[in-house]
């Protein structure tokens, strides 16, 4: 079994895809590898904007208006679900191969994955057979997804020991940014392909297909691992004793699942995905409701803009940042900002402050995106960089259930309240206090996330034989 | 087996045209988002 400590061979004479073939030569800019890590991140993005394609989806058969055979939006509802269902298993499954094989292979495999995910679901619309669509987005572009997320993570944070928030927020801001570019360009090709007998979602999958499988290619074709003993010029690895929660050991992947850490940072990530993933699904709704005389659909649209727009931005400042003032800081920001905006958003609206109120959600976004693209550098503080990219697959499992629970919550407790009586306009009040309260068990999770114990490290030979 | 390779510094060139094709479209998508968040204020 290779691993991070072998030798460095001459990559000419290894597999195009092995891992040895991708170990960079002497000379080679680090700065090649964020964008190679782009390449995929904003394509695999596209997953945020699967929703534009729910309307036309309802409409396969009749073309302008839905007809009795065509498919209902809860049955397509499952697509978005089983594709986030299998991120977060191909994720977690998927980073212990992704350690062996390195990153081109399982880069060039997320890109087979995931533009094939999109052909398969094309033959689907065309033969109006919605088990292909569950296939071929759902399962096969679920899969892409997954691997093509955690694949140039770990890369990066090799390359980028000095500033591992930056890097990895460089890259987990690609997928916040990604929808941006599909949501315009999806519905640009179904308007180009739409004719008497087609609506366009066929041709306009194909399209996607093949081109995100050559961006992700492009990307994969790019990455370069760092040699064993390769650093930054003029950075000297920090001591231990500076910094107590950077460690320089590593564990092992079936090792960190025995720490606590693992769990806590777990719950951190849970908690922090939990308290955003509900609101950003309900912006447009709750804005409006919020502000019944003064927001419009038009209006709210651009609020759900400007939400995407911080949790794109939120990546990328909030990682950087991290660097700075450490992982567990910008987490305990997180946390306590996060809950006393919460706390404050109901007065907000009540007295009509729209600005404050738009002003409390950009932030609160933008501390959701932070969070995900910080917690691959505060693992890799805990846990070194061996095994990095294995270890956030399996964290990742989080973001599944955070998935299902954030929207749960926002929803339920929402349909509770209106249920009871309580007026639309203040049926949120319970629903974000709840989550300010989430936010603070998260800042207790974080307060007790400690250096992982000495018995848990890898010793130097179990780190050459990778096991 | 190790081997000593000659270093073969990146092309600035190379560097910067990979740089804009991600960025070019990022951009693109950002000013698009960007717009339709202007609607909130108008």
């Amino acid at each position: 079994m290779s691993s991070i400590t072998e030798p460095r061979s001459n990559p000419g004479s290894a597999p195009f895809f092995s891992k040895q073939a991708t170990v960079a030569g002497p000379g080679f800019s680090r700065w090649m590898v964020p964008p190679a890590a782009l390449a995929v991140h904003l394509c695999i993005g596209q997953a945020y904007a699967f929703s534009v394609f729910n309307g036309p989806l309802t409409k396969v058969i009749g073309i302008t208006q839905s007809a009795p055979d065509d498919w209902s939006l809860t049955t397509l509802g499952w697509i978005f679900s089983l594709a986030i269902v299998c991120l977060g298993l191909s994720a977690a499954f998927g980073g212990k191969w992704l350690e062996r094989v390195g990153p081109r292979r399982t880069m060039f495999t997320a890109a087979c994955c995931f533009g094939g995910g999109f052909l398969v679901s094309a033959l689907g619309v065309w033969m109006h057979q919605i088990v292909l669509l569950y296939l071929g987005y759902g399962v096969i572009g679920g899969i892409g997804l997954g691997l093509g997320y955690v694949s140039p993570v770990s890369t990066l944070i090799r390359w980028f020991p000095d500033r591992r928030g930056m890097a990895t927020g460089m890259a987990i801001m690609g997928f916040g940014g990604g929808a941006m570019i599909a949501a315009p360009l999806s519905v640009a090709l179904m308007n180009h392909f739409h004719s008497a007998t087609s609506n366009g979602v066929s041709e306009t999958f194909v399209v996607l297909g093949i081109a995100y499988f050559i961006s992700m290619s492009i990307g994969a074709l790019a990455i370069r691992v760092p040699a064993p003993d390769w650093k930054p010029a003029g950075w000297t690895p920090p001591v231990t004793n500076q910094n107590k929660m950077i460690s320089r050991n590593h564990v092992h992947i079936d090792q960190a699942l025995k720490t606590p850490q693992f769990y806590l940072i777990w719950l951190v990530l849970f908690l922090n995905v939990t308290a955003g993933i509900g609101i950003l699904g309900q912006a447009s709704v709750m804005i409006q409701e919020s502000f019944k005389s003064t927001v419009t659909a038009a209006a709210a649209a651009g609020f759900v803009g400007l939400l995407s727009l911080f949790n794109m931005g939120g990546r990328f400042v909030w990682a950087s940042a991290s660097d700075w003032i450490g992982r567990k800081n910008t987490y305990f920001i997180f946390f306590a900002l996060g809950a006393v905006l919460y706390y404050f958003v109901p007065g907000f609206a009540a007295s009509g402050q729209i600005a404050l109120f738009v002003l409390a959600y950009c932030v609160i976004l933008s501390m959701y995106g932070g969070g995900f693209a910080t917690v691959p550098a505060y693992l890799a503080d805990m846990f070194g960089t061996a095994f990095v990219g294995g270890i956030h697959g399996r964290l990742l499992t989080a973001w599944a259930a955070a998935g299902v629970a954030g929207p749960v919550l926002v929803n339920y407790i929402r349909a509770y309240e209106v249920a009871h009586g309580v007026a639309k306009a203040d049926a949120y009040t319970m629903t974000v206090h709840i989550m300010a309260v989430l936010l603070v068990v998260g800042f207790v999770c974080n307060l007790l996330v400690k250096r992982v114990d000495e018995k848990h490290h890898m010793s130097d030979a179990q780190l050459k034989s990778g096991q | 087996m190790s081997t000593t390779q000659a270093a073969q510094p990146t092309s600035t060139l190379k560097l910067g045209v990979f740089w804009l094709y991600v960025l070019i479209p990022l951009a693109w998508g950002v000013v698009n988002t960007l717009l339709q968040a202007m609607k909130l204020f108008s």
